[in-house]
């Protein structure tokens, strides 16, 4: 499986490099540049972020979040979990971590889904840093009302469904 | 049409968020030796040093798969085509293109905005804004996969993949009760 998705990614890699080429050797050269670079400078930060959530996770009490946001915490949890997620600052380093150190220490998938999706959609310190400056003030507030739920669909997705 | 931010968003190595975390697991990790000693530790650095080594392809995989898109998809091009597609087409298409451009939020949100100048409806902007934030593949493969790992990535966004969709209709529906006032110049 993991084998597989290496594969395919290598490959989509090597088709748009391939018309990049086709376009030209700075064309491509380019690519490859700015990629490399992006990826050189994403390490620390994700690197900090793996790692860390490992250790946060250890030290986290376990049974208090087994109970607050466990496999049997249901829709309560999925709640908390999705206020969680709003409430959270910072960048993906910060949400990430969060997410990963809860589902390392007993929180259940369904509730870090929900955890997630909210932060991704509508995290509060994110939409006021870069999606009210950028966008039209209207269309900021209507996709953050029409997100309210989706968290809860996720969830609710990810119970119905199952872990793999 | 669109404002001129085609360079990309150069992501600086660290950061506040990233110093506050690194904080935190310093702290953790210092915990963990003193309260369970060194083997603890051990194990514990040793099984996310693998995930994080076992991803690292894919992150420079996405990287690359981002640059060279951006490169080779012009973003006139992008906001034509959602602009000038209407009804539930429209919001597959946007979906779609949430799902293809790679980039942050400083890039993701002028494109957006360009929608609208192109005729887009709100509906199809938030479609592709929720599309970008819950399936698009740079964030799951840069961000998501080396904390997460694999299966748990690749099921959550298989589960995700109607919410853009959705969103939009739902979008559509406030603004059709007329809740919101669409407006076409941002």
């Amino acid at each position: 499986m993991i084998l597989a998705i290496n594969i395919l990614l290598w490959v989509v890699v090597a088709g748009l490099a391939l018309l990049a080429a086709m376009h030209g050797r700075i064309l491509l050269n380019e690519g490859l540049r700015e990629g490399s670079i992006e990826f050189i400078r994403l390490l620390p930060r994700i690197g900090v972020g793996v790692v860390g959530s490992g250790f946060i996770a250890d030290v986290l009490p376990n049974a208090l979040v087994a109970d607050w946001l466990g496999p049997d915490s249901g829709m309560t949890g999925v709640l908390i979990a999705t206020i969680g997620g709003a409430l959270t600052p910072g960048g993906p380093v910060v949400g990430f971590s969060i997410g990963a150190a809860a589902l390392k220490s007993g929180a259940g998938a369904p509730q870090v889904i929900a955890y997630s999706t909210a932060w991704a959609l509508y995290a509060v310190h994110r939409l006021v840093t870069w999606e009210v400056p950028m966008m039209p003030a209207h269309i900021v507030w209507l996709r953050a009302a029409v997100s309210l739920p989706l968290p809860f669909i996720a969830a609710a997705a990810a119970m119905l469904a199952g872990r793999p | 049409m669109i404002k001129p931010a085609p360079k990309r968003r150069r992501r600086r190595a660290f950061d506040w968020s990233t110093a506050a975390i690194a904080a935190i697991a310093l702290c953790a990790a210092a915990s963990v030796y003193w309260r369970d000693g060194r083997e603890h530790f051990l194990a514990i650095l040793g099984s996310d040093l693998t995930l994080f080594g076992e991803m690292l392809p894919k992150v420079l995989a996405g990287c690359l798969i981002g640059s060279f898109v951006t490169l080779l998809l012009p973003r006139e091009m992008v906001a034509h085509w959602v602009g000038h597609e209407s009804g539930f087409l429209g919001l597959l298409i946007a979906a779609l293109f949430g799902f293809i451009l790679p980039g942050g939020p400083i890039t993701i949100y002028p494109v957006a905005g360009a929608f609208l100048v192109m005729g887009a409806d709100a509906g199809a902007v938030v479609t592709f804004i929720v599309s970008w934030t819950l399936i698009g593949y740079t964030r799951a493969l840069v961000w998501e996969l080396p904390f997460f790992g694999s299966d748990f990535v690749l099921w959550r966004i298989i589960e995700a993949l109607p919410l853009p969709i959705l969103a939009g209709i739902l979008a559509r529906i406030v603004v059709k009760a007329g809740y919101f006032h669409e407006k076409t110049e941002p």
